[in-house]
């Protein structure tokens, strides 16, 4: 709107007074000014024109018979609500008094008799200047309100859909405790968790750069990165390079994600970690052992797959062990005096934690009483992860509906791997989706998955490598066996592992066979323990103990041929 | 208060500037309107009306300033003060006075008006 033309744009304005001649008088000079007149005789009849026909200002004589100027300056005051209509007294009152409660009824000025065209006309403006001000800011707030409503709708779409895409994953399993805002998301905070379909967790947190929208915008497809992957049995590094790859495209330059993954394997105690310029995690073992875990890694979405490096740190854990990891929200958290949390806060409450109390109370308890506030902000999440025993703990529950027979049910796959793609693809993803376009296999995929990467991790560790299990079974050992395992990694040329796997139905339900042969010399299998004894041996020089006693619990049928270096599995399933 | 004029020539000027051709019509309308307030006070004293003798005498003296007869203003203010003050026996005079003045007024009107339209 442009201001100098409302200003002097017509105004339709409402006059009220007993007299005659005045109104006359009034009514004709405000016409002359090239205004729209409204005459009332009385107050009511004001209150009635001003409330039909919506007038831009009042002009009120203050003693009027019926109702007096001062009761129809209130009503009409009452009646104009937020809008401001200036409402000018045109008076020949003089004493002090009777001035004040003409103001104190709602009057915003006043015009004294007889009346002088000139300072009509300059009130007139000035009073007219104020209205139109006080319209623009009412339209500008109420521009404002509208613009925040949507934008608080908005945000609250973007959270369903973000809800949908992220849900909180096994979260609320019994070994993990966490906390993060349900608006997290908004602040550039995530976190995800997702048991694994052979058992044991991956557990992911990211921090993404900037505020509100922008910053859950790179959430959505981080979520659906980890939770597709991880249902589909990929393991962290693998996911870790699918994300970085996508942030790297979709982010903009000045926009990166630090990160931590946690891949805890609850069966071989041992827990994988990569820290990517998120906080210090730290690796509680008991009130007096600890581990520190610090970042080592660019944050996710900066380098190109060529320089990403994704992998994991393992370290060997034990049941009880607690993993506690946090975004910088908590190190950046402050007091009254300005302070922040920091390094040292976290150290502080983690280590004066008494032998009794868990890590994560410890540390929120320690936040809490260093900001003096018993709320959280939104961009504060923290998690703590203990490593169980695997038995007894399911996290995965069999959801599954038995379905029906469509999908392929009598079909022959090969698939083999070699030389230096033994140490650079993990195919078990990829074995593991054929194998679940088999509706009756569907509901078995952990199962099914801990079948397959158990027979692929012997036949790549002990039967390509040649690595002894027993090394797992010794601090010294275990730091031995990962680094080896990653020095004869390069050293795989000529070497291959082949699955062959056929499926058929029968009337009672469905077989997998599954025969997984490898270049490596092979065992002596006919005198190992477990195959020998009924009672399983918990150790053993390939097939460590427990792998072959798994194998022999999950499938119908296990047999060894040629040198050992060829297994064939038979897995039944039932309708 | 003596030297107030009957009639403020300045003032009708301007109003005359303003009114353009409908002068004439409020003159009329304003000795109407006066000779029926009048009649108004000689009532609400007659009756002992204080509060709407003051009313009348209040409206009477706003329209007598703008049209430009502030003698006659005066006038009504001080019945006016009277009447709020419930001094009703110091009106009468006053209200003869305030008749006397409004001849006058009306005849100095009527002059202008002829020559007006002279």
């Amino acid at each position: 709107m442009d201001d100098s033309v409302a200003e002097s744009a017509p105004l339709k304005i409402l006059i009220a007074d007993d007299s005659n001649s005045d109104r006359l008088i009034l009514n004709t000079l405000l016409g002359r000014l090239g205004h729209h007149v409204i005459e009332a005789v009385n107050g009511q009849e004001a209150v009635f024109l001003f409330r039909s026909k919506h007038p831009d200002v009042v002009l009120l004589d203050a003693l009027m018979p019926e109702m007096d100027g001062m009761e129809a300056a209130r009503q009409i005051k009452q009646l104009a609500g937020e809008r401001l209509v200036p409402l000018i007294f045109v008076t020949s009152l003089s004493e002090a008094e009777s001035l004040a409660q003409c103001l104190e009824a709602g009057g915003d000025g006043f015009l004294s008799k007889p009346y002088n065209q000139v300072l009509i006309k300059a009130k007139l403006q000035a009073f007219n200047r104020m209205r139109l001000m006080h319209q623009t800011l009412s339209d500008q707030r109420d521009l404002m309100h509208v613009r925040n409503r949507q934008l608080l709708e908005e945000q609250h779409v973007a959270r369903r859909v973000f809800d949908n895409v992220a849900h909180t994953g096994c979260l609320d399993a019994t070994n993990i405790r966490y906390h993060a805002s349900p608006l997290s998301v908004f602040s550039g905070d995530v976190l995800f968790a997702s048991p694994r379909p052979a058992g044991g967790m991956l557990v992911f947190a990211g921090d993404f750069t900037g505020h509100g929208l922008p910053a859950a915008i790179g959430a959505l497809p981080v979520a659906e990165i980890f939770y597709g992957m991880a249902s589909k049995g990929f393991d962290g590094g693998d996911i870790l390079s699918e994300i970085n790859l996508k942030l790297v495209r979709i982010l903009p330059k000045d926009m990166f994600c630090c990160a931590v993954m946690v891949e805890a394997d609850f069966a071989h105690n041992q827990l994988k970690i990569w820290n990517g310029g998120l906080p210090d995690m730290w690796l509680m073992r008991s009130s007096t052992e600890r581990f520190i875990l610090p970042s080592r890694h660019l944050p996710l979405g900066i380098l190109g797959a060529e320089q990403f490096k994704a992998d994991m740190e393992t370290v060997r854990s034990q049941p009880g062990d607690r993993l506690l990891l946090m975004t910088d929200g908590v190190l950046e958290c402050t007091n009254n005096e300005g302070e922040v949390f920091g390094e040292q806060g976290v150290r502080l409450a983690v280590e004066h934690a008494g032998s009794e109390s868990h890590p994560f109370d410890a540390l929120m308890d320690g936040i809490r009483r260093f900001t003096g506030r018993q709320k959280f902000g939104d961009d504060l999440t923290l998690c703590c992860l203990e490593m169980v025993d695997e038995a007894g703990f399911a996290v995965l529950p069999d959801n599954a509906v038995a379905s029906t027979l469509a999908g392929p049910t009598q079909w022959k796959c090969e698939y083999e791997i070699q030389g230096r793609t033994l140490g650079e693809f993990n195919p078990l993803p990829l074995l593991l989706h054929i194998c679940m376009e088999v509706p009756g296999l569907r509901r078995k995929s952990g199962e099914i998955y801990t079948l397959l990467s158990e027979l692929y991790n012997n036949a790549l560790e002990h039967g390509v490598l040649e690595l002894p299990s027993d090394w797992k079974y010794t601090s010294e050992g275990f730091d031995r066996y990962y680094s080896e395992r990653t020095e004869r990694l390069d050293r795989v040329s000529g070497h291959y592992i082949r699955f062959s796997l056929y499926h058929e139905l029968s009337n009672w339900g469905g077989r997998l066979s599954c025969v997984c042969e490898d270049s490596g010399r092979g065992f002596d299998y006919k005198s190992h323990p477990v195959l020998q004894a009924t009672e399983m041996v918990q150790s053993g020089p390939r097939y460590g103990g427990r792998g072959l006693a798994l194998l022999k619990r999950l499938a119908k049928s296990i047999r060894f041929h040629e040198q050992g270096n060829r297994v064939e599995v038979v897995y039944d399933w039932y309708f | 208060m003596v030297d107030t004029p009957h009639l403020d020539e300045e003032a009708l000027a301007e109003l005359q500037d303003v009114m353009e051709d409908e002068f004439e019509m409020l003159i009329q309308t304003y000795l109407n309107d006066s000779r029926e307030r009048i009649e108004s006070l000689k009532a609400a004293l007659n009756e002992g009306k204080a509060e709407a003798f003051a009313k009348t005498a209040h409206s009477f003296k706003g329209s007598c300033i703008n049209i430009g007869a502030p003698r006659l203003g005066q006038l009504c203010r001080e019945v006016e003060k009277a009447g709020r003050d419930e001094r009703l026996s110091d009106i009468r005079p006053v209200l003869d006075a305030i008749e006397a003045e409004f001849q006058r007024v009306t005849e100095g009107l009527h002059t202008l008006i002829a020559r007006g339209v002279g």
